[in-house]
């Protein structure tokens, strides 16, 4: 009778198990994904698309991890709907008296063990492949101020310091672009390269993101902090700053634009300008990116 | 060690049901009762739970839309943000689970009259409210430029916090968490006194409640962390000093990494101080309920010590994004992961405890019920951000506002009206109104989830904590989460009625043991309310008692 009762709990606990899954994929996993920035309405629900190596990981780890959470979390919970109909009061009036079982406590020891090993080894993948920096092609240079980002080409002297500040929201309307996310003057790299960030704050801390590429690095004064990402296609991406920083922690957004690779190079060669005029370069910093 | 009648005591009262309770002033201010201490920690708690929940209510109303609707002065949200953390860490749940339940029920518990140092305990409870009225004023006095207040949240991260905040906001609320940081340690010196050397006769330590030995291991978590946080917050405060120290200021030779590594070991440890008590108590409830004995007691018991051991060892996964080596970060992924294993333990010997019980389903088994469903939504969302590779996509973000509020403001709180009402009838001696129990409950079952879902969405849509305004990409879920806000309201609003309508109508009094046969615990052999002095001869456990 007892053993019964134990087989019935667990299947039905599985079977939720399995639904839960379906659910997953068919309406979680599946849902609409922003494409270098928050998808908007009821969709978002998701990571945002990825565009870059290290994001395909993540984006794969964190499946694998939410698959096997909802798989926990509905088994728990299957459990504990079939303990609260089958032994309630009503139903169940004499209490057993059991207090010990040796073995389902080893059990309910190990398996967690185990599921959590199969979890880890492509964490560690992950964790490795995202902070050990590939040969460098690109590097460029992401300095917090208060409140907003400069980004310096430390390869490329003719590329004056550009200062990226959010566009306020007139503007952003104008232009067509989501307000708290666009700025005047974007970071440009080229596609399908190694580019290596260095960050770093002249002040209070700030972290830079872009969801996009799976990468954060806090940016903390008196340090350089360094990671790197390879953008797999063009387009523009946003992130917003990520480690509180005062007033205006929430407008100091980041945009990262990825040009091919002959348009970066033009880019430089113009000083940092894709208008091809070079008689506008002495144009005071922060310009440069914005002429377009 | 328990003083034995005649030994340096004098004469008792012929009557020995003479409790000798003091004057109105006397009992509520200079109290060294442990039952009037908890209570004064209980009602503390509600007043700071109130504020706090004001903060995070006024919050979900600015963020119900896009745009700057009522934080003008965007410093202000910022403050809110911060001051919400503080209080309701520091001042609602800490004395309610420790200060609340702890001084009420652990002594009775282990079979003890009183706690080891009943004047320390007094000195305790007073540092709390000196502590909250130094947090109150640093609402009202400049933080900086931008206006009065501290706005670095509750991690206080330098240099935000030394030159961010140059005004005396910011060293009011230094003051006041020291204050709060003695406190707790006071009461952790009390509570390990207490449960070492004061338990009753017979009552060994593997025979003890769980509520005991999780307000055990709370102590030692205090005692060892609450140090490093008050070093840490010191050296905020020379730091701060125009020309003094430069502990975390890089221009000065100093680290402002450094200071993360010092509060997250502190920070960490703390998160566990806010849900073992609450373990505890659910433990009791569920076993009550399902009139069983607890599944697995030593397995209860040691899983609480082994998360308190890990939890010393794992700080930095809140800081995965500062900066480390690859190494460190691989490191505290692992031991992250291995939280989870007593965690698991715990959850299951709970599900095992109902199995086979004959399980009522009263208010505080539907909180205990609540708990167990909450916390397990919530732990598993920290296995998700334990991997650091992903926390680089879900650092910051709500995500991880989702994971920390379905452990603590579902996970302890519930663990707390759990206790409340589990205890409710044992503390004031009158039963509560089940129908306005029952509207607390859902309603607030309902309105927190509402209120909290979504913000896993908003997190990995990509969305940043601690932003006064969002692109409007995110207006739908935040909206749901505000409209839980409501929800939620007024399932406090049912609280309060509820205690109200007890307290004021006063119903018969309740038996010794209203629960039945599940309860089994030494308070149940008392009447309701206890007396001011109980246990004049000292309770001796049998053997064959309890588990």
């Amino acid at each position: 009778m007892r053993s019964k009762n134990t087989i019935i709990a667990l299947v039905a606990a599985i079977i939720l198990a399995i639904l839960s899954y379906v659910v997953l994929a068919f309406v979680g996993l599946s849902g609409a994904r922003g494409d270098g920035m928050p998808v908007d309405g009821l969709g978002g629900f998701y990571l945002q698309d990825s565009a870059s190596p290290v994001m395909d990981d993540l984006t794969s780890v964190y499946n694998l991890v939410t698959y096997i959470i909802s798989g926990i979390v509905a088994f728990v919970v299957g459990l504990m709907v079939y303990i609260m109909i089958r032994f309630r009061e009503k139903a169940n009036p004499v209490p057993s008296k059991t207090s010990h079982n040796t073995l389902i406590e080893v059990v309910w020891t190990i398996v967690p063990v185990l599921i959590l090993l199969v979890m880890a080894i492509p964490s560690m993948n992950l964790l490795y492949k995202q902070d050990v920096i590939k040969d460098t092609e690109v590097t460029v240079k992401a300095i917090g101020n208060t409140w907003n980002w400069a980004y310096l080409y430390p390869d490329h002297e003719n590329v004056d310091e550009i200062i990226s500040n959010p566009l306020d929201e007139t503007q952003a309307k104008a232009e067509g672009k989501p307000y708290l996310l666009a700025t005047d003057a974007a970071l440009v790299v080229p596609v399908d390269t190694n580019v290596k960030v260095l960050v770093t704050s002249v002040n209070n801390m700030h972290s830079w993101t872009v969801p996009s590429f799976g990468i954060k690095m806090d940016a903390v004064p008196g340090i350089i902090n360094e990671t790197w990402f390879r953008a797999t296609r063009e387009g523009t991406f946003y992130g917003q700053c990520s480690e509180i920083c005062g007033i205006k922690h929430y407008y100091m957004p980041i945009e990262v634009k990825v040009v091919s690779k002959a348009e970066y190079a033009k880019w430089i060669a113009n000083d940092g300008s894709f208008t091809s005029s070079v008689a506008d370069n002495n144009l005071g910093s922060g310009q440069t990116a914005a002429q377009k | 060690m328990v003083a034995l009648p005649g030994e340096n005591t004098p004469a008792q009262p012929s009557s020995y049901d003479d409790d000798g309770k003091p004057g109105f002033f006397a009992r509520w201010f200079y109290s060294t009762n442990h039952k009037d201490i908890g209570t004064l920690y209980l009602i503390f708690g509600i007043v700071s739970g109130l504020i706090g929940g004001f903060l995070s209510f006024m919050m979900r109303m600015e963020l119900a839309d896009p745009g700057i609707q009522f934080f003008t002065n965007e410093h202000q949200y910022l403050v809110y943000v911060s001051m919400h953390g503080l209080i309701m860490i520091f001042f609602m749940v800490m004395p309610a689970l420790i200060g609340g339940f702890g001084n009420w029920f652990v002594p009775i518990m282990v079979g003890a009259p009183d706690m080891a140092f009943p004047r320390m305990n007094n000195l305790s409870f007073w540092l709390l409210p000196t502590a909250l009225i130094c947090l109150l004023i640093s609402f009202v006095v400049p933080g900086n430029a931008n206006g009065n207040g501290f706005g670095g949240s509750w991690v206080m991260y330098p240099p935000l916090s030394t030159t961010g905040h140059p005004g005396p906001a910011f060293d009011f609320i230094i003051i006041g968490l020291l204050a709060a940081g003695f406190s707790s340690i006071f009461g952790a010196i009390n509570f390990i006194t207490t449960i070492l050397n004061m338990r009753a006769p017979g009552m060994t330590m593997h025979k003890m409640p769980l509520f005991a030995w999780s307000v055990l291991v709370t102590a030692f978590l205090l005692l060892l962390a609450l140090p490093v946080l008050a070093a840490a917050l010191f050296m905020l405060f020379t730091d701060r000093i125009a020309g003094g120290t430069g502990f975390f200021d890089p221009s000065r030779g100093g680290d402002p990494q450094m200071f993360q590594h010092l509060f997250w070991f502190f920070g960490h440890p703390e998160v566990y101080i806010m849900i073992l008590p609450a373990f505890g108590i659910v433990s009791h409830i569920v076993s009550t309920f399902s009139k069983k004995p607890i599944f697995g007691y030593l397995g209860m018991a040691y899983a609480m010590v082994a998360i308190g051991v890990v939890g010393f060892v794992v700080w930095a996964h809140h800081m995965y994004t500062v900066g480390m080596d690859v190494n460190l970060k691989a490191y505290f992924l692992a031991a992250t992961l291995v939280i989870a294993v007593p965690t698991g333990v715990k959850i299951f010997s709970w599900l095992a405890t109902m199995w086979g019980g004959s399980i009522r389903f009263s208010i505080p088994m539907q909180w205990a019920l609540a708990f167990i469903f909450l916390f397990v939504v919530g732990g598993v969302t920290g296995v998700m951000l334990a991997n650091a590779g992903v926390d680089a996509y879900l650092h910051d973000t709500y995500y991880v506002v989702a994971h920390f509020h379905y452990v603590l403001s579902m996970g302890a709180v519930f663990g707390i009206f759990a206790g409340f009402y589990y205890w409710f009838g044992k503390m004031f001696g009158v039963q509560y109104n089940k129908w306005l129990a029952g509207a607390h409950f859902w309603l607030f079952f309902i309105g927190v989830n509402v209120i909290f879902f979504p913000q896993h969405f908003l997190g990995l849509n990509g969305m940043p904590r601690r932003y006064v305004d969002y692109p409007e990409e995110f207006a739908i879920w935040n909206q749901v989460s505000s409209f839980g806000a409501y929800i939620t309201l007024a399932g406090v609003a049912f609280f309060f009625l509820m205690l109200i309508e007890a307290l004021i109508l006063n119903r018969k009094r309740v038996g010794d043991n209203y629960w039945g046969e599940g309860a089994t615990t030494l308070e149940w052999t008392l009447s309701s309310p206890p007396p001011y002095h109980q246990f004049n001869t000292l309770p001796r456990i049998e053997d064959n008692d309890g588990h």
